[in-house]
């Protein structure tokens, strides 16, 4: 079973990095960009539980260790077989 | 199986194809090709250099390792010796300048900790394209952001080196990277294989596809196609390396092993043909236990793979147990994937099957050595002449368009990215003539220097040898150390050019010269030829890394004036020389002229007066008159110190107002001192021969430089630094 | 006083802290490994720069896990000093034991500069051998010290006399130039409530001794070994 976590800043944090992604993409033209935020993408592979515990254990991981709560949020998803490429 | 492809592929040639058959005594096998020609690259094997290279003087009572190991070794007393190298890493840094910067660093680190010595400085010489190219701008936010990602994490200070631009880097930047290490003399390591029956451990990261061909890729000239090459470029893991280097100092301080080579261009097979080629011995090694990060891989793959980060250790038999505990305290393998043998062939299995059976000589030692044909270029008859423009109205605009050429400008926007404080021995920040560390626990401290410049070397190349020498000396005289050892990197464009050839003799030539005058050993280097894109060279860009000890650090000086009313002497003379200067480059868009002359005799008996002179403490303030010429260094002195301090400079002289201002007359130093010193300092001088002479006093808000009691600078000070602060930002912030 | 201060794998500058406490202030001083669970009785516990894990996921994001700061917070709680400097700082946030977090520099690069720090708490016990508004010329080299917390949070820290050195021109003046690394409020440096606990970005052990251009930064070690 693949999860993939995705942590962005919080809407109340400054982003910087997104910020510059922004302004880069507008210099090139592309207008209607209207926002930019900048994030990290995990992808675990587990292995010896089920989705059900999967359900349960993922957000703790997400919320323990890969955001900083303070400043960060984050959404997660498990990856079907044809996904995985 | 061997077409003329395939060895093209591998840039062999054919002669070269038929030495490897008699050599091997059978036609190769793929992997056993793919060997050859990472070994036989010029990268590796230098084989188009080797016969010059020979010429410069390597030796001196202090030198404890030459050329050949992968570092020089210098014996700087107290129990103490310096290991130093410079590497390039100019192809990949084009491909991708971060990654590729970044693992120019990290291999630099592990040519030094690799001898046992604990690497405590790095500098780097980088020339890119001019910064109106938003290309160029950003291969130089790339290559300066990935030096300070590695340098910084792994926590070795970026103390210092130089930033430089022509049109000629643009498809060809350089980044050169010098490394020093410091280890106590009876702890040194070599890449040694001895003790027939001595397991061989794998210890680092895991090997991938990446990089591989990159000693091939470095060996050949940019098309459009190489630039598609992306998959060959490493990336650099840091904290990998920070680990490995703590763990592999301490397996070697406990004397757990017996030699040690890392794996950088050419991988796995340069280490494990040249440790036991350097031994007399032979490896034998089974590609099944090598870590692999990819499935699938090859022999031919694993072999020529250069993934970084990883390091080949011959341990004693008994030890291998201790070994690997320590390994593991810094959470890292250590493998045991072969032996050293008595025959002298390098065996590798996989599967169960012999795949590469040659002797190790042949790899390592028996590349035919080329003398290139060369020939004397025909532009340099063109570019010698020099009609000099008619002189610029306002000197003082002048100066201030010169100083904020981006050559001159100040370079914090780079230098603040690098971490130049840790492991606090900085004792001159960057910026000045030299870096210095303190010796912790001495009185005594280590200067350092990277320098050479490239148009003078393009314009003339044996005069511009022996200024690149003569410079980064003179740049150690300026806080006062003495020179005790040489590295240099070469970078030139195509050899197989009779031109290039000829510019790469000259240069040595001019560099062997002064290396011997000086009495300074070289100790190292790097070539790098095929600096070539797209048919066009880059100038001939020899850049010496020199390092020098200071007696007592007590008694460092930086360039800026320190004290109002302190005299301002100039060691040395001025002279109508205007030929190859920054001044006709940014103020007439000419790149032309005989360089400046240099008596080498003379160069030295200055620099001895700056040392003798700092060490007695006679001096304030001492500073290398070199690019910009006398008025910007003039600049320089005023701004450079903890607060701004003026000065009026009177100067009798009948030259040419903007040569004696910009001129690059060598073998002059600009130094203050205060009244009490001065007849020491002037007496000082007298007896050395050297010319030396008051020719103004610090002090007040403003630069005023008179000739011949005529004002032809007067600028506030403050408006000087402003225009060399800002000019870097400015063009870097251009969108 | 006996300090001890903690390796990760990644620090960098323990050695130099380590030469700052034993050479310079002459105090007994000792390594703690992060594997170890044994603060080996020192009474000040120093978490000290460099990049702890790579600092791959987040700034001191792992180091946090690591054995020996589970004895660490104990320590902390129970009143030991505990001194957190660069990525020690961001170790102690992500354990929790000072509030907030830190982005990156608000111009996206490293920064290694001098910076000048004022002084605006010289009552704890990292500061009692300064005075109130004086200004430090102290060293900073990170790429994340850009502090941040929510108006609530700093409005409390203000309030208790939390914030111990913020970011200053040399005239001690609080610009937003001289706020290099856009930290909320200019925070260059936090103390916990309980006054134990100082988490602070510039690197005072670069600034200890006059040949490396400072020696400000010594008068933070020497209020902790002032009796």
């Amino acid at each position: 079973m693949r999860v993939r976590i995705l942590v962005s800043f919080k809407e109340s944090v400054l982003d910087p990095q997104g910020q510059t992604v922004k302004n880069a993409l507008l210099t090139l033209g592309y207008g209607f960009v209207k926002d930019v935020r900048q994030g990290k993408v995990f992808e675990i592979a587990l292995d010896g539980i089920t989705e059900e515990q999967a359900r349960r254990a993922i957000p703790e991981i997400a919320d323990k260790v890969l955001a900083n709560p303070i400043i960060e949020k984050f959404t997660w998803e498990i990856l079907t077989e044809q996904k995985k490429v | 199986m061997i077409d003329p492809k395939l060895l093209a592929d591998h840039n062999l040639t054919l002669e070269e194809y038929k030495r490897i058959v008699s050599l091997v005594g059978r036609e190769p096998n793929i992997t056993e090709l793919g060997i050859f020609s990472l070994m036989w690259s010029e990268h590796c094997s230098y084989k188009s250099s080797r016969a010059f290279l020979k010429k410069l003087p390597t030796k001196g009572k202090h030198v404890i390792q030459g050329p050949g190991e992968n570092a020089g070794i210098i014996d700087i007393g107290g129990g103490l010796a310096v290991v130093f190298k410079i590497e390039s890493h100019n192809h990949p840094s084009f491909i991708e300048p971060f990654q590729g910067a970044a693992t120019g660093v990290g291999g630099i680190l592990r040519d030094i900790f690799t001898m046992g010595a604990r690497p405590i400085a790095l500098l780097d010489s980088l020339r890119f394209g001019p910064l109106d190219n938003p290309r160029n701008r950003a291969i130089m936010d790339g290559v300066v952001a990935g030096i300070s990602s590695y340098g910084n994490s792994i926590g070795v200070p970026t103390v210092g080196g130089e930033v430089y631009f022509d049109d000629c880097y643009s498809k060809n930047p350089l980044v050169n990277v010098f490394c020093l290490g410091l280890v106590e003399k009876d702890k040194i390591f070599y890449a040694k294989a001895e003790g027939v029956g001595n397991p061989v451990l794998y210890v680092g990261s895991k090997t991938g596809r990446d990089g591989i061909h990159g000693a091939t890729m470095a060996s050949a000239e940019f098309g459009k196609e190489t630039e598609q090459k992306r998959p060959n470029v490493q990336v650099g893991d840091p904290f990998k390396e920070k680990l490995l280097l703590e763990a592999c100092l301490e397996v070697m301080d406990k004397g757990l092993i017996v030699g040690i080579q890392d794996m950088g261009a050419a991988g796995l097979t340069c280490s494990t043909a040249e440790m036991p080629a350097k031994s007399g011995t032979g490896i034998s090694i089974n590609l099944d236990l090598v870590p692999q990060r990819e499935e699938g891989m090859t022999p031919y793959e694993i072999m020529l793979s250069e993934s970084q980060e990883r390091m080949l250790l011959v341990a004693k038999k008994e030890n291998v147990t201790e070994v690997q505990k320590i390994f593991a305290k810094w959470d890292l393998d250590a493998v045991d994937i072969g032996e050293v043998t008595a025959g002298r062939n390098l065996r590798v299995s996989f599967c169960g099957e012999t795949v590469v059976d040659v002797p190790v000589d042949a790899v390592v030692n028996l590349c035919p050595v080329y003398r290139r044909p060369s020939r004397k270029p025909a532009y340099l008859q063109a570019v010698q002449k020099l009609d000099l423009p008619p002189l610029a109205g306002d000197l003082g605009a002048a100066l201030l368009k010169v100083i904020a050429s981006p050559i001159i400008a100040d370079k914090e926007w780079v230098f603040r990215q690098y971490d130049h404080m840790v492991q606090t021995n900085t004792a001159l920040l960057p910026g000045a003539d030299a870096a210095v560390l303190r010796v912790k626990g001495q009185k005594r401290a280590l200067a350092m220097t990277l320098d050479g410049n490239a148009l003078y070397c393009y314009l003339d190349p044996r005069t511009g040898g022996a200024i690149a020498v003569a410079e980064a000396c003179r740049n150690l005289a300026c806080v006062g150390a003495r020179p005790i050892g040489v590295t240099n990197c070469l970078n030139f464009g195509n050899p197989e050019k009779p031109e290039i050839m000829w510019q790469f003799k000259k240069v040595i030539e001019g560099m062997t010269e002064a290396c011997r005058i000086f009495e300074i050993p070289v100790t190292g280097g790097n070539v790098s030829f095929y600096n070539d894109t797209e048919g066009l060279s880059i100038h001939p860009t020899p850049v010496l890394g020199i390092v020098g000890l200071i007696g007592d650090v007590d008694r460092l000086i930086g360039p800026g004036f320190k004290e109002e009313g302190d005299a301002v002497v100039l060691l040395g003379e001025n002279r109508d020389e205007l030929g190859g200067s920054e001044y006709l480059r940014a103020i007439h868009g000419l790149e032309k002229g005989r360089p400046p002359g240099i008596d080498l005799e003379r160069e030295k008996a200055v620099q001895e007066v700056c040392i003798q002179a700092i060490a007695s403490g006679l001096v304030r303030s001492a500073h290398d008159i070199s690019e910009g010429g006398l008025a910007v260094c003039a600049a320089e002195s005023c701004i450079l110190g903890r607060t701004e301090i003026g000065c009026v400079l009177d100067l009798e002289d009948k030259a040419r107002p903007d040569a004696l201002l910009f001129g690059e007359a060598q073998s002059r130093i600009l130094i203050s001192a205060s009244g009490t010193h001065l007849s020491k300092l002037l007496d000082l001088a007298a007896e050395k021969g050297v010319p030396a002479k008051v020719i103004g006093r610090a002090g007040g808000k403003e630069l005023v430089i008179r000739q011949s009691g005529r004002d032809v600078v007067r600028l506030p000070v403050h408006r000087l630094f402003l225009a060399w602060k800002n000019a870097l930002p400015e063009a870097l912030s251009v969108r | 006083m006996k300090f001890g201060v903690v390796i990760f794998p990644g620090s960098n500058c323990d050695y130099d802290t380590f030469f700052v406490l034993k050479n310079g202030l002459r105090q007994e001083t000792v390594f703690l490994w992060h594997k170890d669970h044994d603060l080996r009785g020192v009474d000040c516990v120093v978490l000290p720069g460099g990049f702890s894990y790579g600092d791959y996921l987040r700034s001191g994001a792992i180091a946090r896990f690591s054995p020996l700061m589970q004895e660490v917070r104990e320590f902390a709680d129970r009143g030991g000093s505990v001194l957190g400097i660069c990525n020690g700082f961001q170790v102690l946030l992500e354990l929790g034991l000072l509030p907030g977090a830190m982005l990156r520099n608000k111009n996206l690069k490293f920064l290694c500069q001098y910076v000048h720090l004022r002084v605006d708490n010289p009552e704890t016990r990292f500061t009692r051998r300064t005075r109130r508004g004086q200004i430090l010329r102290i060293p900073i080299a990170h790429f994340d010290g850009h502090y941040f917390s929510p108006p609530e949070t700093l409005r409390d820290l203000e309030e208790h006399g939390q914030v111990v050195f913020r970011y200053v021109d040399e005239k001690g003046k609080p610009t937003e130039a001289a706020n290099v690394n856009g930290s909320a409020a200019g925070i260059a440096g936090l103390i916990n409530r309980r006054g134990n606990v100082l988490g602070m970005m510039p690197h005072p052990e670069r600034a200890s001794e006059a040949l490396l251009g400072s020696e400000d930064g010594r008068l933070i070690f020497e209020s902790l070994v002032q009796p």
